[in-house]
This record gives C-alpha cells, structure tokens and sequence, in this order.
C-alpha cells in the first residue's frame, strides 16, 4: 500500500515537472496574441506566453473572427501543423460547458452539438462516465472518402473540413459518420447581424446555408491566429487539451502545457472505436481516479426514455 | 429478310396481328381519359410539394440527423431494383432464344426504362441543394460510390434507352404508314423522325439484327454493375447492417426478384386493358410464374447470408440491430416480409396452380410491395443504431415515418411512372409487332417442316408396305 502510494507521488511529480517543464518550452508557440483593436469593454481570460491565465480588457485583444482566409487556404490547412486533442475523461464531470463555448462561437442552433457530453456506460457492471466526443479530424476519414464533390476535405494540419458552398447535400457522409458527428441544416438557417456580417470561409462553417452539412472543425480560424478552440478554453476543468503532434504538445484551459506523448504513454490513452481504423486525432485519457460524483445512469432515463433501443453501445 | 417474306406469303394472319395492336393506339376511352387524369393531378401534386420543399429546406420532411436518409432513398433503389426486369426478360430470353418472350419484351423493356428514369430523380430529390447538381460534374470525385452509381446508372440509361428503341424502329415505322392518316400532327412529327427512314428493306433488317445482337449482350454487364453499386452505397460504409460484403450481389438478387414480379404485372395489366388474351397466354404466366420463383429462392439465399450470419455471432452494434429486426420495434415487419413476401410466394409460385393469370399477379403484387418495404427496412433501422448512444436530441431525431411531405413526392413519383408507360402505350404498340410476326413465321415453319416429315414418313411406309 505505501509502496504504490510512494510510487504513485513520484509518478505525480514527474508528471507536474515535466508540464512545468513543457510549459515554459512550448507554451508559447500556440498563445501568441496581444493585437489591440477598438471593441466593446469586457474582460476575457487569456494565456500568457509563460502560461499563466490572466484577466485582461477585451479591447487589448482582436476579435474572435478576424478576417477568414481564401477558399483555396481553407482547404490547404495551416503549414507545418499536425492539430491533436485529448480529453481527460478522470477530469470531466459532464458540466457540458464545453458545448456552450462552442455553440457561442459558432452560432449554432441548441439542437446541434458539435462537441456533446455523453453519459457512457461499457457493461452493466461498469462504472458509468462522461464521454465529450467532437469531431474526430479522422486520418482514415470515412465522410471525405464518400463525398461526390469534394466538398468535405482532409487538409495537411489534419483538421477534416466542409466547404458548404459547394456541398449538395446528399448527406451521404453523414450516413458515412460512425460518430454521428455530422449536422445537416434542415432548415433555412436563422442567423444573427453579427453572424450575417462575417464573410464565410470553411475554416468557420458560417453563415450557414440550407441544405448543408456542419459539423465540429477545431476552430482552425482561432487557431490560426493561436488561440485554443472554444470547447478547450471552455472548460472549466481543463479536461480538453489541443496541440500540435510535430511540437509533441498539448494544452488545456488552465495553461498547462504538456509533452503529448509522455501524457498519452503515462495515462494510458486510447482512441474510441480503433478497431473501426479510423485514427481519429482525438484521444481519451481513461476516467480512474475520479474527483467528482460518477455520473448516475439513472438520471440518463429521460433519454432512455425517448429511445428504449439505445443504451451505450457497448452494453 | 424473313420477315419480306411473311408479309407476302401469310397475309391475312399478319394483317389481324397487326389490328390487334395498333387499334388501342390513339384512342383514349372514358376510363383512360380518367386514369390519365387521376395520374396527373397526382404527379402535379408531387411536383408542388417538391417545389414547396426546395423553397422551404428538407426540415418539410420527417427526416433528422439521425435518420438522414429515409423514403426517398429507399425509393431509389426500390425504383432501380425494378428497372432490372427488362434487361432478365429481354436480353437474357432473346439471348436463350425463348420463343414466349416475343408478345412481353417491350413491355419489360419500357417499365426498365421508366422506372431507371424516376429512380435517377429520387436521389435529385433527397439532395439539399438541388441547385448545385452540376458541381457533380465540376468535382465530381470518382472515389465516391455515389459517382459510381451515376456513372452506371447514366450508362444503363443510355443503353436501356436504345434496348428499348431499336426494336421498335420497325414498328414505329409500320404506324408510320398504317396510322398517320387520322393521327394528331404531334404524332406523325413522332413516327416520321423516330422510324429513322425504316424502309423495310433486307439492308434495314441486317443492320437492326446486329445492333440488338450487340445490346442483348453488352445490356446484362451493365444490369448487373447498376444494382451492385447501389448495393455499394451502403456498404461502403462503417454502419452495422450496411458494412457487409455480400451487399453487392443481394442487391442484384433483391432487384432481380422485384423486377421479375413487376413484369408479371405489367403483362396482366396490359393483357387486361388491350384484351391481349391471344398473345399472352397462360404459358407466359407459367414460365415467368417459375422465373419469379427461382429468384425468389435465390433472394431468400441472400437474406439467409444477410442475417443469419452475423446473427449467429450478435457482435455489438450489428448485434443490437439484428435485435430490433429479429424481436424488436421492426420485428413484426421483418418477419411478415420474409414469410409473407419471400417463402409464402416461393410456396405458391411452386404449383402450376399459383402461376395462373390471377394467382401470379396476385402474388408478384405483394413481392412488389414487399420488395418496397424491404429497402425501407434496409435503409433506417441502421441509421438509427449509429455506435453512439442517442442522447438527450430531440425526440423527432429518435424515430423515423415519412411524412406527408415525403409521401406526396414519393406517390407524385410513382404516378409519373404510370403516367408514362400508359401515354407510350397510347402512341406506340406495347407489344412487338415484328417480333411476334416473325414468332407466327417461325411457327408456321416448324408446322410445315413437321407436316413435310409426317407426310415423307407416310410415304416411305407406304412405299415400304
């Protein structure tokens, strides 16, 4: 018992002294933005260079949807970048904050969730967890293999895309989806000023277009100017981390920077479905260890309820 | 050739075929003037509705994330299964030489045709943007199975289109000069151009003969790739139920079997409406009362493979999915449409008693239907068992029936396929005239061939007593 206490402290101290370490090498290649620009008065959370989470005056930084690169940028990706995300599922307690920073980000409707908090549950036996599943930028992708107009695309940066100014709306990649991440605009879209005035470019899947498909993308036009995505800046608990591969880091809402793949070899991540040979780029860090309430399979009734033939798949 | 010939020696006879099948064209009864009628207020219906859905978003129909496809997929390849029925009777008996093709092969070739043009449409249909169909074209990506499906589709269109031409160049031309007297302007503008100059001459004749001899052929590859790559649409995917590899060929036996059965019907409805009693007779039910059969088994074979295998393994998702067929919200009509619309009909089409008239068309009615509500039960009980729970989503994205919406363009659809194949037959014969006189010919000559024999027989046993 003390033994693996022991062991389990040293484990600790590594991990920590390592994300110092990694913090104060990487952390400032991904946050790099203290651009003024004349904006309404508010303050807003940012990172600074040597990782450390400040409050500051929004008019000290630029807006969220600066001016959106070229059609042709769009599908190239940004150079030299291998975008990666790993969510903690022994950090998430399902508080779906994460959704909320998206949908603000992105204008979307409340029925769409591009990243949706899951209540999971492997086997009856099983301990149940919270499972937030965004797109998985897939590197087998199974949606742009099928789509006829190359109107959803894989770009260099590894972030898969969709241009709906020229998707026809077969819908056939959603049907392609193994994670049901795909979103189609039934509907003519209700959209804001603010929405309507931003010119639209597929590194931000807005506007909107009826009889289009949508779906998560890494918020490539945030991260092309540095910036963390919304859902990993959104999150409270700093479960989601996003990085880059080639630089072999991560970071989370609070700032800590990671080494990507001592993280992964240490906590024994997986990706969900592997056996499918996707390779999504996301990865998941198991739920042990828990800090907070296990999530109660009870209070998923409502939605068992609605559908009594789903349960989690792998029950 | 042969067929100067006829003409010449067996006059009278060819003269009543002939009557017997142009005398329905151009005259429109009360009761066809009511049925065309019907059909159009039913097509035009479909065709605002569409409008109204272009104009106002999918969102019109029952279809959500979930279930992103639904009637107007299955439609599609139910449509397509059918047109499988021209290219089986046609080609495949033309190519066997199957004397009792000759009074049903146009018929079985205009309802492959008409059917290949609407199930082309029902994809254009389901698409959300419509208007940019031709960036199909502009980017088309030939690693998509959809662009396989157009590529085949389009190429069996074409060759389907000039199967069902080619032999009727002969016949467009005897209305040319039989029926251009009293006919509208509309109608002789048609048999002028589309008789191409027929001239009846050996020349004319050689050269048809070659041409059907080279789409007989080339026309069953082509069959076949079409209702394949369907298959390939879904199986080219990850989802359980979809994700098999005897998805290309069930297809082709699931098309083959609803194609056959839709034959049948066309055959007994025009029988009935053009009192073709004298040309198709209780041989052709029998004969393609046994065709319907032997598919009908073959199918059942696919189905065997299709299900029993994995549900002998229930692994995960495809397991939960097998569940809800086998004993879940979908089982009562899984299993009515293997028993009821496979086995039942494999056991009645077995007695010559089940391949009468009546009984066939009685029992390729409910493989028709059936066949519709297979692609159904193909197409969204997998969609809704994606790997994912379903959570906390509305409750329209749990559960999935076609809505109005979906059903007035589905049933506007329908009625377009009726609509054409009734005003065809109104302006050209439903039947091969040339086909069926070189049947009589045939015949006639087989008839003296067995009297030359009996004749030479008796006299040598004459001259031997």
């Amino acid at each position: 018992m003390t033994l693996h206490n022991k062991d389990n402290n040293r484990r600790n101290f590594l991990k920590s002294s390592v994300a110092t370490v990694a913090t104060g090498l990487i952390g400032g290649s991904l946050i790099n933005s203290f651009v003024s620009c004349k904006q309404e008065t508010s303050k807003v959370k940012v990172l600074t260079p040597d990782g450390k989470l400040v409050e500051v005056d929004s008019t000290h930084i630029s807006h969220e949807h600066s001016m959106p690169v070229s059609n042709a940028e769009a599908r190239k990706g940004i150079a030299g970048k291998k975008f990666v995300m790993v969510i903690d599922l022994a950090k998430c307690d399902g508080c779906g904050e994460c959704t909320k920073a998206c949908q603000k980000m992105h204008f979307t409707p409340p029925d769409r969730e591009w990243i949706k908090v899951f209540t999971m549950q492997d086997g009856a036996e099983l301990a149940p967890y919270y499972f937030p599943k965004p797109c998985f930028q897939c590197d087998n992708p199974p949606c742009t293999k099928v789509c006829p107009v190359n109107a959803t695309f894989k770009r260099q940066d590894g972030i898969v895309l969709i241009d709906n100014e020229r998707c026809i709306g077969c819908r056939f990649c959603m049907v392609a989806c193994p994670y049901s991440t795909r979103f189609f605009n039934w509907d003519r879209p209700v959209e804001s000023a603010e929405e309507k005035s931003i010119p639209y470019s597929p590194e931000q899947s807005f506007p909107r277009k009826v009889g289009t498909v949508e779906k998560c993308d890494f918020c490539p036009h945030v991260m092309r100017e540095g910036k963390l995505p919304a859902c990993v800046v959104g999150c409270p608990m700093g479960a989601i981390y996003m990085g880059d591969e080639n630089e072999d880091a991560v970071t989370n809402s609070a700032g800590v920077t990671v080494q990507l793949s001592k993280l992964l070899e240490d906590n024994a991540a997986y990706r969900y479905l592997e056996e499918l040979g996707t390779k999504p780029r996301v990865y998941y860090l198991p739920p042990k260890n828990r800090k907070y309430p296990i999530p109660d399979m009870n209070n998923e009734k409502e939605g068992e309820k609605k559908n009594q033939n789903h349960k989690s798949m792998n029950m | 050739m042969e067929n100067k010939n006829i003409i010449i020696t067996s006059n009278n006879n060819v003269t009543s075929i002939e009557n017997d099948f142009l005398k329905p064209i151009g005259k429109y009864s009360p009761f066809n003037r009511l049925w065309i009628g019907f059909l159009l207020i039913i097509a035009a219906w479909g065709v605002a509705i569409y409008i109204r859905q272009i104009y106002f978003g999918l969102g019109t129909t029952a279809m959500r994330n979930y279930v992103s496809w639904g009637l107007y997929i299955s439609t599609f390849v139910f449509f397509i299964g059918i047109s499988h029925s021209g290219t089986l009777v046609s080609a495949i008996l033309r190519i066997t030489n199957k004397e009792w093709r000759r009074p049903i092969t146009r018929s079985a070739e205009l309802l492959t045709w008409v059917s290949l043009l609407f199930g082309g449409i029902m994809p254009v249909i389901d698409m959300g943007r419509p208007d940019r169909v031709f960036n199909l074209v502009i980017f088309g990506r030939l690693q998509s199975p959809l662009l396989w499906d157009i590529i085949c589709i389009g190429t069996y269109f074409v060759g389907s289109s000039l199967f069902l031409y080619l032999p009727m160049i002969p016949d467009i031309a005897l209305c040319r000069d039989r029926l251009s007297a009293n006919a509208s302007q509309f109608r002789k503008w048609i048999y002028r151009k589309f008789s191409l100059g027929w001239k009846d001459t050996p020349n004319n004749w050689k050269r048809l003969e070659k041409a059907m001899h080279i789409m007989t052929i080339i026309i069953i590859p082509i069959a076949v790739s079409v209702h394949t790559v369907v298959g390939y649409i879904f199986a080219m995917t990850l989802r359980p139920g979809w994700n098999s590899t005897v998805f290309g060929p069930y297809f082709v036996a699931g098309a083959l079997y609803s194609g056959s059965a839709a034959v049948v019907l066309i055959m007994a409805a025009f029988r009935k409406m053009y009192h073709l009693e004298k040309y198709i007779t209780k041989k052709q039910f029998n004969y393609m009362g046994q065709i319907v059969l032997a598919l009908t088994l073959i199918y059942a074979y696919f189905n065997l493979n299709e299900y029993a295998v994995p549900a002998y393994k229930m692994a995960s998702t495809e397991g939960f999915l097998l569940q809800d067929l086998f004993s879940g919200s979908y089982s009562v009509v899984f299993w009515t449409l293997q028993f009821g619309t496979v086995l039942l009909p494999a056991i009645i089409l077995a007695f010559p008693k089940g391949r009468t008239p009546v009984m066939a068309s009685i029992v390729c009615v409910v493989i028709v239907i059936g066949a519709w509500v297979k692609r159904y039960i193909i197409v969204i009980p997998t969609l809704l068992h994606p790997y994912l729970p379903i959570q906390n989503v509305p409750i329209s994205w749990t559960q999935y029936f076609p809505n109005w919406v979906e059903w007035s363009i589905t049933f506007g659809a329908l009625a377009g396929i009726f609509l054409v194949i009734t005003l065809f037959a109104k302006i050209f014969p439903i039947v091969s005239i040339w086909e069926v006189k070189e049947g009589r010919e045939i015949e006639e000559k087989y008839k003296q061939v067995d009297n030359a024999i009996r004749n030479e027989k008796e006299n040598v046993q004459v001259a031997i007593s």
